[in-house]
C-alpha cells in the first residue's frame, strides 16, 4: 500500500504568493479549504459535476475538486475571496445580492467564479451564451433566471 | 482519495521512464477530469500521476496547408475550439470539443483523453475517426501509430499498453470541396452524456461524393467507423435516397444496449437520424453553403 507524500507547493492565490503544506493526494480544493483555510469554495459533488468548487487556474475556469494541488506549484488561482477589492464588492457580487440571485448559497462563490471567468472572456453576453457558460454551475434553489438576471445587470454596470 | 502520488514530467522520454518506473499503478495526469475522479472513487487501482501538461509535444495546435493538423494530445478543449484554423478547417472536433462537459471541464479536459478514457458514448471520439485521425503513442517500447478508428477496444479499454501515453492527435488537411460534422442526440440542450453521436467527413466533386467517412458513437461498445456507409456514398451523387443508403448502413452497424439514457431501438434510430442530418449539414459546408 503506497502512503502519500507531504509536498510544498507555492501558488499564487488571489494575488498573494502562498506556499503550504499539502498532502500529494490534496485535490486544490481540500488544498484551499483545509490547509489555506479559503473556504469560499464549495465541495458540492467532488466529482466535476456541480460547479461549486470553481475557480479560476491561470486565467482559465476549473473545478478545483479535479485539480491536484500538487499541480499547482507555480500557478496563479482566483477564488470567490479574490472578487472584492477590500470593502468593495465586485460588480457581480453586488448584482447577485440586488437580483436576489441566490438562495442557500452553497452554489454562489462557483456562480461568481464562472461568471467573471465568462464575462473576462467576453463583456457583453447574450442570455444564450451565459445560460450556456453556466451550465456547469448547478443551483437547486433560484430556478436560475435570477443569476441570469445578475449576471446581465454585472455585465451592463461592468462595461459603463 | 486513494494514497496517490505526483510527478510532473518535462518529456516525453522522462514521462515514459516515471510511468515504467511506476509500473500498472501509474497513470498519466492530463486534464484530470476522468482519471481524478476514477482515483477518488477507487474505480482503478492508482498510486502515481505522471503529470504529461507540461511536456512541449503534448501542449498546442499545429496546422499547415497540405499537411494537415497536430493536435498536443493534452491541449484543452477550449484552445481547440477556439482555434481558428480548427474552426476553418475541421468544423466536426469544434462541434464535439464544444459540448464535452461545462466550461470548467473544457478548461482541463482534452482530446487525447477523451481517446484514452475510451468511452462507448465519448463525444469527441466519432468526429476524430471520421476525420480520419491517428494517435501518436510513445511508451517503454518506443513511439507508434494507431488510427483512431482502430484505438478503442471495448468500453474503458484500448490498444495503449502498460507504461503507454498518447503523445498527439493528427488530422489529414481537407480535400477541397469538402467538409465535416458532428451532432449529438441529448434529452435536454447541454451537459449530458450522448445517448447516441454521429460524425461525418465528405469531399465533393462537382455532385458525386469522392470521399467519406461515417462514424457513430454510443451505440456499440465502442465509438464505430462504419465503412458501409461511405461505401453507400462514394462515386455516387449525393440525394436523399444515397444519403438513406448510409443511413441505414449506419442502423445495420449500430449493435447498441438499453440504458436509463434510452433503448436500444430508439439508439438506432438515432444513428440513422444523426447520420442525415451530419451528411446534409457536412455536404452544406462542401459546397461552401455555410
Amino acid at each position: 500500500m503506497t502512503t502519500d507524500e507531504r509536498i510544498v507547493v507555492t501558488a499564487t492565490i488571489n494575488g498573494e504568493e502562498r506556499t503550504w503544506l499539502s498532502s500529494s493526494r490534496d485535490s486544490l480544493l481540500e488544498a484551499l479549504r483545509e490547509r489555506i483555510g479559503l473556504t469560499g469554495a464549495k465541495e458540492g459533488c467532488n466529482n466535476g459535476n456541480c460547479g461549486a468548487c470553481s475557480v479560476l487556474m491561470d486565467g482559465r475556469l476549473v473545478n478545483s475538486c479535479l485539480v491536484m494541488a500538487a499541480e499547482c506549484e507555480g500557478a496563479n488561482i482566483t477564488t470567490v475571496e479574490g472578487l472584492a477589492e477590500g470593502d468593495e464588492l465586485h460588480p457581480l457580487q453586488t448584482a447577485f445580492l440586488e437580483e436576489a440571485a441566490l438562495q442557500c448559497g452553497i452554489c454562489t462563490p462557483g456562480f461568481l467564479i464562472s461568471s467573471k471567468a465568462l464575462l473576462d472572456w467576453k463583456p457583453n453576453p447574450s442570455e444564450e451564451e451565459i445560460r450556456f457558460w453556466l451550465a456547469g454551475n448547478l443551483c437547486r434553489c433560484t430556478g436560475y433566471d435570477k443569476i441570469i438576471r445578475a449576471v446581465e445587470k454585472a455585465a451592463e454596470e461592468m462595461r459603463s | 482519495m486513494q494514497a496517490v502520488k505526483y510527478a510532473r514530467a518535462t518529456s516525453v522520454d522522462e514521462a515514459v521512464q516515471m510511468l515504467r518506473d511506476g509500473g500498472d499503478v501509474a497513470r498519466v495526469l492530463a486534464g484530470g477530469t476522468d482519471v481524478i475522479v476514477l482515483a477518488r472513487e477507487r474505480r482503478r487501482d492508482i498510486d502515481l500521476f505522471v503529470d504529461i501538461k507540461h511536456i512541449p509535444d503534448l501542449i498546442g495546435i499545429d496546422y499547415q496547408a497540405g499537411q494537415g493538423l497536430t493536435l498536443g494530445a493534452a491541449t484543452p478543449l477550449y484552445e481547440v475550439y477556439n482555434h481558428p484554423d480548427v474552426k476553418a478547417h475541421y468544423p466536426a472536433l469544434v462541434e464535439a470539443s464544444h459540448v464535452i462537459g461545462g466550461t470548467a471541464i473544457q478548461g482541463r479536459a482534452s482530446l487525447g483523453g477523451n481517446l484514452a478514457n475510451s468511452s462507448p458514448a465519448a463525444d469527441g471520439i466519432p468526429a476524430m475517426i471520421a476525420l480520419g485521425g491517428t494517435a501518436h503513442i510513445a511508451g517503454p517500447n518506443g513511439r507508434r501509430d494507431v488510427p483512431i478508428a482502430e484505438f478503442c477496444t471495448a468500453p474503458g479499454r484500448n490498444v495503449l499498453e502498460t507504461g503507454e501515453f498518447i503523445v498527439s492527435l493528427s488530422f489529414p488537411d481537407p480535400a477541397a470541396n469538402s467538409g465535416s460534422a458532428w451532432e449529438r442526440f441529448i434529452p435536454r440542450n447541454e451537459m449530458d452524456i450522448a445517448v447516441t453521436n454521429a460524425g461525418v467527413y465528405l469531399a465533393l466533386d462537382g455532385d458525386t461524393v469522392a470521399d467519406a467517412r461515417v462514424a457513430i458513437g454510443a451505440v456499440a461498445p465502442t465509438p464505430l467507423l462504419v465503412p458501409a456507409a461511405a461505401e453507400a456514398l462514394i462515386g455516387k451523387p449525393l440525394t436523399d435516397e444515397t444519403i438513406e443508403a448510409a443511413a441505414e448502413a449506419a442502423r445495420q452497424a449500430a449493435n447498441p444496449i438499453t440504458d436509463m439514457r434510452g433503448t436500444a431501438d430508439q439508439r438506432r434510430h438515432l444513428a440513422g437520424v444523426l447520420v442525415k442530418r451530419v451528411l446534409n449539414k457536412a455536404a452544406a459546408r462542401a459546397r461552401g453553403d455555410e
